[in-house]
């Protein structure tokens, strides 16, 4: 195999979603035909797709999906969780076997909650406890690897082109009202199982097309605040940022988008004087966020998804709408895939961000 | 000829463009095939439905019409012929271009003619009917680009922020009753006159036939020229001089 700098790919991805606004079930399979028609974006090194409101069964558990390289990782890393969680169910993620998906890990899935009375000792709140447990794992248990830990949801993700590894996954047996999805196209890491996306922390998740240039100085700010980028790829900081501006910061997502993909001064001394001076101060408080180079991406999280392109628009990013269906992909043709006959399409600014939620909010059901 | 390119990949498509005997073709049912009739000099082809991108890439005379929308990339360094879209563009649309003509009724992404450029008997031109994307004719250096605005109110921005970053050649009309857009120190920008819009009337009077647009619709607002500025633009950005 070729080292970094030997070899040159030229980059591509290929990123879709389908967002629900009337929470209405959407087969996996959807999105997984949608990708087919931007096959030659992605080449072969990396599938993955995101489903929300798949597990209403388990809807207030938190679902982990894990990669293991054996059983030894496995009964490891079982210890922990057992010890950290109670575990209301556990199996093997159910897969097609194909010819195009090999050299699979162990994969399995656990409905999890904390064990109340460590939560109560360890003084965290239940997410931060979540996030500290998943990043434990990830760090000190080598050959086991969380790739999913929302409720209510569940990333799937392979090395293989991204129809092949739906495929693999039997996504046309998971129903939710939002699915994102990602064809890689590896640049400048070698194509694994952990490192295709999404990537995911709690319920958010990522995919990204794209190469970030801004990765140390963004790696370098997030890790003071307990992440660890183990990865070395791009998108895993993405989803820390967000994590991070988000659950933590508590910025709204407009707010979010004005960091990452902040307006050029330039850009920023035009607009209104009210407008001006909270751009200058999301700019100034998290300079380090800034994330340069191009991107486009797709956020998804409970109840809502955000589409953003890098302020340079170096990514393409095309918006269709059909009655409460939103579509979004790299490409007009994946959309016109899923819906033929759109109301509406276009392709959002650079640093624009596009936000949809479910009508009347998340629906918890109780 | 008829060619229904439904589950049919780039590849095969392509291979039947270019075998086909004949001259006329229609490809039915397009979804996101890239490359289609790249480099082709001798065919009239009619899309329906959504080519994927580089459509027309390196185009050497063919003459292309999409009945829908055209991706990223449209005819990305093509030579010569036309690529005629009726709906609108994604970005990077006649990118380094340097011949033929590229004709949208609908508007057109980011960067539409980057890096056009002429040469001798090779002269590009691109003519958009509605708005542009950010830097439109980015390190443009030659050929002309028309931007019309139709169906825009009168004051607003149809060419988006970073118009004509790096121009070095060439010509940018755009078609308002005030520009209300922020152009770059390396471009000029003077109301157009007589012998101006004298230069592209032909351009005018072809996308009207085109696409069935009323001329008198279009005389309705006055031009704008955007042309380099030829005040040593590059002053201090190498070296001193």
């Amino acid at each position: 195999m070729k080292k970094e700098g030997e070899i040159r790919i030229p980059s591509g991805c290929a990123i879709a979603g389908v967002f629900a606004k009337d929470g209405k079930n959407i087969n996996g399979g959807l999105i997984v035909r949608a990708m087919t028609t931007m096959h030659e974006r992605s080449n072969g090194l990396g599938g993955g797709f995101a489903g929300y409101g798949i597990y209403p069964q388990y809807k207030d558990l938190y679902a982990l999906h894990v990669f293991y390289d054996n059983m030894t990782a496995r009964s490891e890393c079982e210890k922990f969780i057992d010890e950290m969680f109670e575990i209301v169910n556990l199996s093997k993620i159910p897969i097609r076997k194909s010819p195009k998906i090999t050299d699979e890990p162990l994969i399995w899935r656990y409905f999890v909650t904390p064990h109340q009375n460590k939560l109560a000792d360890s003084q965290l709140d239940e997410k931060e406890y979540m996030v500290r447990c998943v990043i434990r794992i990830n760090t000190k248990y080598t050959g086991s690897y969380v790739f999913s830990c929302g409720k209510n949801m569940g990333v799937f993700k392979a090395v293989g082109y991204p129809e092949d590894v739906g495929e693999f996954y039997r996504l046309d047996e998971y129903e939710g009202y939002s699915w994102t999805a990602h064809g890689r196209y590896p640049t400048n890491t070698p194509g694994w199982w952990g490192g295709a996306h999404p990537f995911s922390m709690l319920d958010y998740s990522i995919v990204h097309n794209g190469e970030i240039s801004s990765y140390d100085a963004n790696r370098r700010f997030i890790e003071m605040f307990g992440y660890k980028c183990t990865l070395l790829t791009d998108t895993e900081v993405i989803t820390y940022i967000i994590d991070f501006l988000l659950r933590h910061e508590k910025l709204t997502l407009e707010e979010t988008a004005a960091v990452i993909a902040a307006p050029f001064w330039d850009t920023i001394e035009r607009k209104t004087p009210d407008e001006a001076a909270r751009y200058k101060y999301l700019r100034n408080v998290f300079s380090s966020l800034l994330i340069t180079g191009p991107f486009s991406i797709l956020l998804g999280f409970e109840g809502g998804m955000m589409a953003l392109n890098d302020r340079l628009k170096l990514r393409s990013m095309v918006v269709g709408e059909k009655g409460d269906m939103t579509y979004f992909a790299s490409e007009e043709c994946a959309i016109r895939m899923m819906e033929p006959n759109v109301d509406n399409l276009w392709s959002p600014r650079g640093g624009e961000p596009v936000i949809v939620r479910l009508n009347g909010g998340v629906n918890h059901g109780n | 000829m008829v060619i229904d390119s439904k589950n049919l990949d780039f590849q095969e498509l392509n291979r039947r463009i270019k075998t086909c005997e004949s001259l006329d073709i229609t490809v039915s049912g397009c979804l996101g095939q890239r490359f289609l009739a790249a480099g082709l000099k001798d065919k009239n082809i009619t899309i329906e439905g959504t080519p994927g991108n580089a459509l027309g890439a390196y185009l050497h005379g063919a003459n292309l019409t999409v009945i829908g929308n055209a991706q990223d990339a449209t005819g990305d360094t093509m030579n010569d012929g036309s690529i005629v879209v009726y709906g609108s563009t994604g970005d990077t649309c006649g990118y380094a271009m340097r011949g033929g003509s590229i004709y949208i009724r609908g508007n057109a992404g980011y960067r539409a003619g980057i890096h056009m450029k002429a040469y001798h008997d090779k002269f590009p031109v691109m003519v958009i009917g509605g708005k542009a994307g950010s830097f439109l004719g980015e390190y443009q250096a030659g050929g002309v680009i028309i931007v019309l605005g139709l169906g825009s109110a009168e004051n607003e921005n149809i060419v988006s922020n970073f118009c004509g970053t790096g121009m070095h050649g060439g010509t940018i009309y755009i078609r308002a009753k005030t520009l209300n857009a922020k152009f770059p120190p390396q471009v000029r920008v003077r109301e157009a006159e007589k012998e101006d819009l004298a230069k592209i009337n032909t351009y005018i009077d072809k996308f009207c036939m085109l696409f069935s647009v009323p001329r008198n619709t279009i005389d309705d607002r006055p031009f704008w020229v955007l042309t380099p500025n030829t005040d040593n633009p590059y002053k201090q950005l190498y070296v001193q001089n």
